[in-house]
């Protein structure tokens, strides 16, 4: 049987070298560059929204936000009184 | 030590590549693009004159808005040495023309489908304008469009021409 020690001794360089692999692979993640302002014709498109309904979304999420009585992280401004 | 070498170089190449926007008394870029008829409009042989660099695509929609008003700075600056000049973002040629169909612009066009110029300037939202000098330095930036924002803009074309 072998002991501990010997499983992670012989494991390490390899462990290491998956380490490094994916801080390469995963380096190359962090610099890739989102598109620029003047790249954005087709993400500008109405049918390349998530909601096929702008208003409807927007009724949506008013009606949601009023009822649980709180509000953000859609971007949208109000205070939870359910009034707005 | 050898290993937190390893990660410094690591962090280094994972670090993306720091991006810094135009300032208020920077230099202007370079700035040499063609017009319709394929003329280069460079900002250099512009020197001397206030220019409104504007960057703008036929797909945003405040840019549609700018145009009125561009036409109306136009008129009423273009004599006192103003010189406006827009410059299009669009892949496609006819995109553009499409625009400017609807609307027309009385000032120079001219256009950059490669995206180099925006790169240069720093681009960060559409439309971008900066306001150049006469003696070729940035007098003001503004990002995006709205119509509350006009005075503050206007007042700084004044400015800049007054200081000419």
């Amino acid at each position: 049987m072998m002991s501990w020690e010997s499983i992670v001794g012989a494991g390490l360089p390899r462990l290491g070298a998956v380490a490094i692999a994916l801080a390469l692979t995963l380096g190359g993640c962090a610099s890739f560059d989102p598109p620029r302002a003047w790249e954005k014709q087709y993400l500008a498109r109405p049918d390349m929204q998530f909601d096929a309904d702008r208003l409807g979304a927007k009724n949506v999420l008013h009606v949601y936000f009023s009822k649980e009585g709180s509000s953000g992280g859609y971007g949208v401004g109000g205070g939870g009184c359910g009034c707005n | 030590m050898k290993r937190l070498r390893l990660l410094a170089l690591l962090a280094a190449l994972a670090a993306p590549p720091a991006a810094v926007a135009l300032a208020v008394g920077d230099a202007a870029p370079p700035l040499a693009v063609p017009d319709g008829e394929g003329q280069q409009v460079d900002l250099v042989r512009l020197r001397g004159s206030v220019v409104y660099v504007d960057f703008w695509a036929s797909w945003c929609g405040p840019c549609k808005r700018s145009f009125p008003w561009m036409n109306e700075l136009s008129r009423k600056y273009a004599a006192s040495g103003l010189k406006i000049v827009a410059i299009n973002l669009d892949k496609k040629r006819e995109d553009a023309e499409r625009f400017l169909k609807v609307s027309p612009a009385e000032f120079t066009v001219a256009y950059d489908a490669t995206g180099t110029s925006p790169a240069a300037w720093q681009v960060k939202s559409m439309p971008s304008s900066y306001l150049v000098d006469a003696t070729g330095r940035i007098a003001w930036v503004e990002s995006g469009f709205k119509d509350d924002r006009k005075p503050e803009v206007e007042a700084r074309i004044r400015a800049a021409l007054a200081a000419k």
